[in-house]
């Protein structure tokens, strides 16, 4: 098996390293789809609270891929930043199909994607706008699924946030360093 | 941006109840946790939070709130807010604000000052008034 940090060419090795982290990540939504014998086992009161949970964390997911198509549409993101919201975009969506997923596992009714979102479009004018405007979607869903984390009655639907949770910090990082910020301020995140 | 000079003032008037007054400008930053789900101006996830303190929980016109919210009989000030931040779940059990809440009470009484000061005179609210 090829190592990435063999590999001389960096855009080779990056195409690799993020075909793997692709890879790890999957794994984590198995493991949530694949707790679902246990989750069968939970009371009905247990899942009523686990789905009120993934349900607000999915309306979230839904609004954070609207915001990204805001600025994808926004003729504001240049290269390479455009392609940079479009992955990013593209990671909500598949946590919001895994939420969804899991929602109706579990027996419940996924919200769905609003027909229109209230975003300050107004105040959007350059990318620099567009980038901020994101990284707080992004810190402050950092901040929903860890508060999130430690209520989920089943431990493996704890697991599967967390993992989503380390993906909203990398972009919150990516979007602070694309604005010339310190992408990783502090040790902890709150 | 919250002007210092407004802080204190702000705070100990939408905050009689809470032991220490509030620091808005500390509760600006702590104000970050919330983007995910609020907005000052918009409701998003969760409702808007201009107009927040005086507002009776569950009453923003068109916002799709969790059965439990509207029958809670909240009236939203320092104290009830105070209170809710600590443990969402445990002081409204059914509310879709699915959030472990703000443990430390000192970060609480800094987000409170921080609303009851922009519900007043952040752009955003002053603009929807």
């Amino acid at each position: 098996m090829s190592s990435f940090l063999a590999i001389s060419d960096p855009q080779a090795a990056r195409r690799l390293f993020l075909g793997r982290s692709g890879l790890l990540l999957s794994g984590a939504a198995v493991a949530l789809l694949a707790g679902r014998d246990a989750l069968a086992a939970k009371s009905g009161g247990a899942h009523a609270a686990d789905v009120r949970i993934l349900n607000t964390a999915l309306g979230a997911e839904l609004e954070a891929i609207a915001a990204y198509q805001l600025g994808a549409e926004s003729g504001l993101l240049q290269k390479p930043v455009l392609g940079l919201a479009l992955q990013f975009q593209g990671h909500h969506k598949e946590h919001a199909e895994l939420l969804s997923k899991t929602v109706k596992q579990l027996g419940g009714k996924a919200v769905s994607a609003k027909a229109n979102y209230n975003f300050p479009a107004h105040t959007l004018k350059t990318q620099a706008d567009v980038l901020r405007f994101a990284a707080g979607l992004e810190q402050g869903a950092v901040s929903a699924y860890l508060g999130a984390v430690p209520l989920f009655g089943n431990r493996d639907l704890s697991k599967a946030a967390a993992s989503i949770l380390g993906d909203e910090a990398m972009h919150w990082a990516i979007l602070r360093n694309a604005l010339g910020e310190d992408p990783v301020p502090v040790a902890f995140v709150s | 941006m919250v002007p210092a000079a407004l802080v204190l003032a702000l705070a100990f008037a939408a905050g009689a109840a809470v032991a220490a007054p509030g620091d808005a400008v500390r509760g600006e930053q702590i104000y970050a946790r919330c983007l995910a789900c609020h907005a000052l101006a918009y409701d998003r996830v969760g409702p808007r939070h201009c107009g927040l303190i005086g507002r009776r929980a569950g009453s923003v016109p068109g916002f799709a709130y969790s059965d439990a919210m509207k029958a809670s009989g909240i009236v939203w000030n320092a104290k009830t807010l105070d209170r809710f931040l600590a443990d969402p779940l445990r002081r409204v059990p059914g509310t879709t604000m699915t959030y472990a809440g703000v443990p430390d009470a000192r970060e609480r009484a800094d987000l409170i000052a921080y609303l009851a000061w922009a519900g007043k005179s952040a752009p955003e609210c002053k603009a929807a008034q």
